[in-house]
């Protein structure tokens, strides 16, 4: 365990980049568990009185239409907008990385029959189709997350399948199946473990796109409602009032939107160097 | 001319290939909009104590009370005939709500697609030219920050800065000022009516409420479209074709726009025409932020409301424009590199 921390730090100290993304990351991670403890106010407290205040000492982001703490509210939201992105995620890369890697190694007319639905669904434009979805399924925070988990299964499915058919033929799998491991032990006990790696970087990337894309539905009103936290909310509450001036309501959330979205790329971008070299841009 | 007849038969066999996404499309959004919840028979009754026998009445108009395979047929066969149905909110037909709209979306897509590929392909070839140089890394830096920053957020500030604290963009509401005349109704393109007419004052305003979305817009696209350019160019560049001709002594802008360009042009392409579809799908929240009267937002007040037939026709829109942008990127290849023609 300690060398393989060792070594993790070896790497971080030659991608300074890498390095600053991933205390971003782990930062976040902190903000959400520790959120109730670290957050100054009650982030759903209404003060009317202090409606609308300018950042200050007392409030370090200002306060909202309500005299609600913004600095608390995005603590808070920290929570819900990761939980909302990794589950999401983890649903898309769990389903895709074994409908993928099934379809790359059996082929035939499965195989085909996968790739065309992949294809119409990738022709969709993927946010209205995530919009359309919580609409159709309602109004609810799992929907956002079944939603976004939907949209980002196809290209899990392509990857894996992609990154299993250039392997399927390989010697180790036909040595496995000599040996009289099942089709399904092949894919599941060695293929699969074998595209992690890979797949493992399109986790980072992806984990960006679906904050983007939960924040960019509940800021057209759709999954999660009025009072709790949530950045994308926060930014759609704040416009109303930003042609009077008071860009606070919208910077703050949006700044820590950008921030969260940025340490996921980059972190992905340096994983991905990392692990091969050849993709680096 | 034989050059010309292996591009339209490609685009006649995408054509082809493309009918069963559509199709299955069609049938999807169906379904999705079927399951949706809330009774539109019941929304749209008079108010909340209309009587049941008003709610059946509603539900046998709108063809609820089939069941669904006959519905679906039904939908099926009014799709082909053009028919989309008709708005329960507008009370107009979908189609013509669509096509009253869509100019406005359209405008505002392609004035930030030009926007975004007239900062990005410079960009990146200067970035690939001097790789590592500071220009590279603030290319970098730009693209980076452009993919994380959402349009309903980097819209907002664009507002607050150019027309809340320097005071010179319009109001950003809408199309045109609502004291401002608008042009006559020709394309509904207002940046051309007011061309034809040679209202050149007008013309002007409609420019000024177009600059801040499209700059939204295009600020988002601009980090892959660079990003693609740089990458692809670098590529090129360290080729054996482009040492030969820097060699045989042509000048430097030849070897990069001509030799290098042309074929760095592909990938190019490719995520041109991906980006354009995203951009269809980041409308809603652009016009929404401006309340740009498109289709985006006119089919996030019918989703809103549980009126099916808008948000259908939406997707069913999204979806040919997607097909169409595919057949243009594949035309688009063919006159960038022959050889793809030939496959």
């Amino acid at each position: 365990m300690s060398a393989t921390l060792r070594h993790a730090g070896w790497v971080l100290r030659g991608n300074p980049i890498t390095a600053v993304a991933a205390t971003g990351v782990l930062l976040l991670a902190v903000l959400a568990i520790f959120a109730p403890w670290i957050q100054p106010y009650d982030p759903i407290a209404s003060n009317v009185r202090n409606a609308l205040q300018p950042p200050s000492a007392a409030n370090w982001a200002g306060t909202d239409q309500l005299g609600r703490d913004i600095l608390s509210r995005l603590i808070a939201a920290t929570r819900l907008d990761l939980a909302i992105a990794i589950s999401a995620v983890s649903i898309s890369f769990a389903a895709g990385a074994v409908i993928g890697s099934l379809c790359g190694y059996a082929g035939g007319r499965m195989d085909r029959v996968v790739g065309r639905l992949v294809d119409v669904l990738m022709a969709f434009p993927l946010f209205v189709l995530a919009m359309a979805m919580v609409a159709a399924l309602g109004n609810r925070v799992e929907n956002i997350i079944i939603a976004t988990a939907f949209i980002n299964l196809p290209f899990y499915i392509r990857f894996a399948r992609a990154e299993v058919n250039v392997r399927r033929d390989a010697g180790w799998v036909e040595a496995a199946r000599a040996c009289g491991d099942s089709h399904l032990s092949v894919v599941l006990r060695f293929l699969l473990p074998n595209i992690l790696p890979a797949m493992a970087v399109q986790i980072s990337l992806n984990l960006g796109w679906a904050i983007l894309n939960a924040a960019g539905l509940s800021f057209l009103g759709l999954g999660v409602t009025a009072p709790t936290p949530e950045w994308g909310i926060m930014v759609a509450e704040g416009a109303r009032f930003i042609t009077s001036g008071q860009w606070w309501l919208v910077a703050f959330p949006g700044f820590t939107l950008m921030l969260a979205v940025l340490c996921f790329n980059l972190l992905g971008d340096g994983l991905r160097d990392i692990l091969d070299p050849r993709m680096r841009t | 001319m034989r050059a010309l007849r292996a591009v339209g038969r490609r685009v006649g066999r995408r054509l082809v290939a493309s009918a069963p996404a559509l199709l299955g499309v069609v049938v999807f959004t169906f379904l999705l909009m079927r399951v949706l919840p809330g009774d539109p028979a019941v929304f749209f009754a008079s108010g909340p104590n209309a009587g049941q026998e008003e709610i059946d009445e509603l539900r046998r108009v709108l063809g609820l009370d089939r069941p669904i395979p006959v519905q679906l047929a039904h939908y099926l066969y009014d799709v082909g005939t053009g028919n989309l149905g008709r708005s329960l909110t507008t009370g107009q037909p979908v189609l013509r709500d669509l096509t009253e709209r869509l100019p406005a979306s359209l405008e505002l897509t392609v004035t930030a697609l030009i926007l975004a590929l007239g900062l990005a392909l410079p960009l990146g070839i200067l970035a690939a030219l001097r790789p590592g140089s500071l220009l590279d890394h603030g290319v970098r830096l730009v693209c980076s920050l452009g993919v994380c920053v959402p349009t309903f957020v980097s819209g907002l500030l664009l507002i607050y800065v150019f027309y809340v604290v320097l005071g010179i963009a319009p109001d950003p509401t809408g199309r045109l000022d609502i004291f401002a005349a608008s042009p006559p109704d020709i394309t509904g393109f207002l940046l051309v009516d007011f061309l034809l007419v040679g209202d050149m004052e007008g013309w002007r305003a409609a420019a000024a409420q177009l600059v801040l979305p499209a700059a939204t817009m295009a600020l988002f696209t601009l980090a892959p479209l660079a990003r693609m350019t740089r990458a692809s160019m670098l590529a090129v560049l360290g080729s054996d074709f482009v040492r030969t001709a820097k060699s045989i002594g042509l000048g430097r802008g030849r070897v990069v726009l001509v030799y290098a360009l042309r074929n760095a042009l592909l990938p190019v392409i490719t995520i041109t025409g991906i980006v354009f579809s995203t951009m269809l799908g980041a409308n809603v929240l652009v016009e929404k932020v401006f309340s740009w009267p498109g289709v985006g937002s006119y089919a996030l007040d019918a989703l809103l409301g549980s009126d099916y037939a808008p948000v259908q026709g939406f997707v069913l829109l999204m979806a040919s424009a997607f097909v169409i942008v595919n057949l243009v990127i594949d035309t688009l290849y063919g006159i960038a590199d022959p050889r793809v023609s030939i496959e």
